[in-house]
């Protein structure tokens, strides 16, 4: 099934007889059975106003063409949407409701937020096959219940998107990386949280295996400038930063893309945690790991079957098994995981969602 | 307002379910005396008054806890409270209902600035938050005009915004996590100090969801560290229109200004009469400040002032001191009293997009005249965040209810144009019947299951938010 727009696809949802798998760009492989419900066909730019930072748009419509509109008018998706088709070992061109459904934010997570920060609307068919909206094209807005949160990240479980509304961000004039070549794990997460906890707005911090840490910093051309400068000097205790400024851009795809565990066999896990817990856990891991968010990200590829969770305890936070086999969520607290139960069964009470897009 | 009526059955047992709530919290956390009870009549929307059934005022999780166990055994709505700050009339009592208030929950529980986060009980007031981490170099950003008074868990119950969330965000953007009380006294942690959540993104929904699924004892908040300096510009122009324009400009050159606040020629004089900023007698006023170090504040303010000097405006008055900087800030932050003192005032909160400004504003005057009374508007122009003021008198028969008619024809407008009904002060009372005008019953029942799951008996702050006549099946 392919719905043209949100009066089919509440058709089909509510005319569905089994489980649906409902797919976007088909980025992240499909789980469970049931047939394909196609989101693609949702597609197509509802609004967009450079001058009110407002975009809305199908949730069907390929990521690259959201972010080549933007471009062609200075601006950008602030949280920076990544592609983890390579590292899974997926095709397809992702989707940008399929973004908001697993709430994927790149490395400026750390300065602007994640897709559910950036996301101020949504219009959704809930397993009924109702169509609810929530939220809006305004940026500022706290009537009724927040549903747009819930729904981003909400991996289709809850129902099927089919517009969403973002506030947008200003594309940075220039940009430039700080790299501290050479420093472990441990320095790199004293550094990063120096470095973030700075007034020199960070908006970038990880750690690549080979490489080092980095920290971006972008802006208007002369503020970067007097950046770099002071937080270089803010840095010479953990190294003497060298300064990338052409191949800045590529340096923070490849973090967000987990570029050095591409050719890596085995499960990839995820792991959100308090940041100054990754030198304990990457130590426990034991495995080539690459670092994002200041450590509050740690991706791992470890070999198939590995309790990940237990080999990395104790940690606050939440583990992901991106690709591979296993239980792919942390399992919730007690009564935290009922509230998510029964939410599920409220929208939607015949399951025809099912688990929803792959972890 | 419409209140629903109390039920008699309740208010029979109040003697059983005061002796209850006594019997698992110490003597002082219970207020039953109709004397001592009359100060929680009412929250900021002081228009409408009920005395609640009684008032509990807990000190830890754990009497938060046992109080709701309480008064879920005897079937009785709670009614939580920060510091009464709702404008909305969200911490309004029913006489059938008991009030939760958390204010003397206030303590700083962990500073972390590595991981930039503090975790504080919620009863903590949102400048104390920022007093605790200020000597490190930290401060919270979301600031509700409020913030001297308000607290954490009112900010989380109504997603408090501010004049700074343009660059920073709102509450449910600085939210990491929370202790959430159920109305059945269960005691759940929600989110932490790390990123997202690893299931469904329960504390998004309960930021804003207006005291409504649970009590909040505590909450983690992202801290960030203080900018090295900050200056604003005053720009002031002869229509609406061009400021409208000048604020679009703005934001289409790449600049991301920490504020952009807009005052209209009512508001400019009242205030001028009032604190005397010094501000010119036109038409439009923007307030815009940027933040950094002082080569990126003259980066920036240079681009400002060449996209402003576009639109000829009246005046560009660029902060050569701090003094003058408190100046410019002056008369916007004293916008609100200055309305007090010449008469009664509503404060409407409603958004639009920033692209029908111009149109709406003119709307508004048009609407104003024809009710015959004075509107002045002060709002942040950034985000779009309207604040109309109605000027009305409380002591004459019959205005109170024309600006209450005016408010809901302007708030229709903002939804009619793009926007919403509230940008930042919440449904509570005040709007509740006017959620109608922006959402299908099927998007309301949607927002209503979700208190279904966390609240069934629909026992927290019940006859709030959802129009009476949509929830009135259940509420019972």
């Amino acid at each position: 099934m392919r719905p043209q727009d949100e009066r089919e696809l509440a058709a089909a949802i509510r005319d569905a007889a089994g489980p649906l798998r409902v797919q976007g760009g088909g980025t992240r492989g499909l789980v469970g059975a049931g047939e394909v419900l196609d989101t693609t066909g949702l597609c197509g730019v509802r609004l967009y106003e450079p001058a009110a930072l407002t975009l809305v748009v199908g949730a069907g419509t390929p990521l690259a063409e959201v972010e080549a509109l933007l471009a062609g008018e200075g601006q950008r998706l602030g949280f920076e949407p990544v592609r983890w088709g390579p590292l899974l070992g997926a095709s397809g061109e992702s989707t940008i409701g399929g973004v908001v459904a697993a709430n994927v934010s790149g490395p400026r997570r750390v300065r602007a937020g994640a897709a559910r920060d950036a996301l101020i609307g949504v219009r959704f068919v809930d397993g009924r096959g109702e169509v609810i909206k929530s939220g809006g094209r305004v940026m500022k807005n706290v009537t009724g219940y927040d549903l747009v949160k819930l729904m981003a990240g909400s991996r289709g479980r809850l129902g099927v998107l089919s517009e969403v509304a973002f506030k947008l961000m200003p594309a940075a004039a220039s940009e430039a990386t700080l790299l501290l070549e050479g420093i472990g794990v441990g320095d790199a997460v004293a550094a990063m949280a120096a470095a973030l906890g700075s007034p020199y707005e960070v908006s970038g911090a990880g750690w690549m295996p080979g490489l080092g840490a980095m920290l971006r910093l972008e802006g208007l051309a002369e503020s970067v400038g007097y950046r770099v400068g002071r937080l270089g000097e803010l840095m010479q205790r953990f190294a003497t930063p060298r300064i990338e400024r052409a191949g800045s851009a590529a340096l923070w795809r490849d973090l967000g893309e987990v570029a050095p565990l591409h050719h890596c066999a085995g499960d990839v896990w995820r792991f959100s945690v308090k940041p100054s817990e990754a030198p304990g856990i990457v130590a426990r891991l034991g495995v080539p790991v690459v670092l994002d968010w200041g450590g509050g990200l740690i991706w791992a590829v470890l070999p198939e079957g590995t309790n990940a969770r237990a080999m990395a305890a104790p940690y606050s936070g939440h583990a992901t098994l991106m690709r591979g086999c296993g239980v792919a969520s942390e399992p919730e607290a007690p009564g935290v995981a009922e509230l998510g139960e029964a939410l599920r069964a409220k929208f939607d009470p015949r399951g025809i969602f099912g688990e929803g897009l792959g972890a | 307002m419409q209140m629903p009526v109390p039920d008699p059955a309740i208010l029979a047992k109040k003697a059983a379910i005061v002796a209850a709530l006594r019997a698992v919290l110490p003597a002082d956390a219970v207020i039953d005396d109709p004397f001592e009870t009359r100060a929680y009549e009412c929250d900021a929307l002081a228009a409408y008054r009920t005395r609640p059934l009684a008032v509990v005022l807990p000190r830890s999780t754990s009497e938060v806890a046992a109080a709701l166990k309480v008064c879920h055994r005897h079937g009785v709505p709670v009614v939580p409270r920060g510091a009464g700050t709702s404008l909305a009339g969200g911490a309004m009592p029913s006489a059938d209902a008991v009030i939760l208030g958390v204010a003397r929950m206030s303590a700083v529980l962990e500073v972390d600035t590595a991981n930039r986060f503090v975790r504080v009980e919620a009863g903590r007031t949102n400048l104390a938050v920022s007093a605790a981490v200020e000597g490190e170099g930290f401060f919270y950003a979301p600031d509700p005009s409020s913030q001297l008074a308000c607290l954490i868990a009112g900010n989380i119950a109504m997603n408090s915004g501010g004049a700074h969330c343009l660059k920073y965000g709102v509450t449910t953007n600085n939210l990491m996590g929370v202790t959430l009380v159920t109305m059945a006294g269960e005691v759940l942690e929600i989110g932490g100090p790390y990123a997202d959540a690893g299931g469904l993104d329960l504390l998004g929904v309960i930021c804003g969801s207006e005291g409504q699924l649970g009590v909040v004892t505590e909450a983690t908040l992202r801290i960030l560290p203080k900018p090295e300096g900050a200056r604003p510009v005053l720009i002031g122009f002869d229509s609406s229109e061009v400021a409208g324009a000048c604020v679009a400009d703005i934001i289409r050159a790449g600049v991301l200004p920490v504020a952009i606040e807009f005052m209209d020629r009512p508001c400019i004089r009242a205030t001028e009469a009032f604190a005397q900023p010094g501000y010119p007698d036109c038409e439009a006023l923007l307030i815009v400040e940027v933040e950094g170090a002082e080569a990126e504040i003259d980066e920036q303010l240079g681009l400002i002032r060449q996209i402003a000097m576009r639109h000829a405006p009246v005046e560009f008055r660029e902060a050569q001191s701090d003094e003058e900087a408190k100046r410019i800030w002056l008369g916007r932050k004293s916008a609100f009293g200055a309305m007090g003192q010449i008469n009664d005032y509503v404060c409407l909160d409603g958004t639009i997009p920033v692209s029908a400004l111009p149109q709406t504003l003119r709307r508004i005057g048009e609407m104003a005249a024809a009710a015959g009374l004075e509107v002045a508007n002060v709002f942040h122009a950034g985000d779009g965040n309207m604040h109309p003021l109605i000027l009305y008198d409380a002591n004459r028969e019959g205005d109170l209810e024309r600006c209450e008619a005016l408010g809901a024809d302007i708030l229709r407008l903002c939804v009619e144009v793009g926007g919403c009904l509230s940008g930042e002060h919440g449904v509570g009372i005040e709007k509740r019947e006017l959620m109608s005008a922006q959402f299908t019953r099927a998007d309301m029942e949607a927002q209503m299951r979700v208190k279904d799951v966390f609240d069934p008996g629909w026992l927290l702050n019940p006859a709030k938010v959802f129009p009476l006549e949509v929830s009135a099946a259940r509420r019972g």
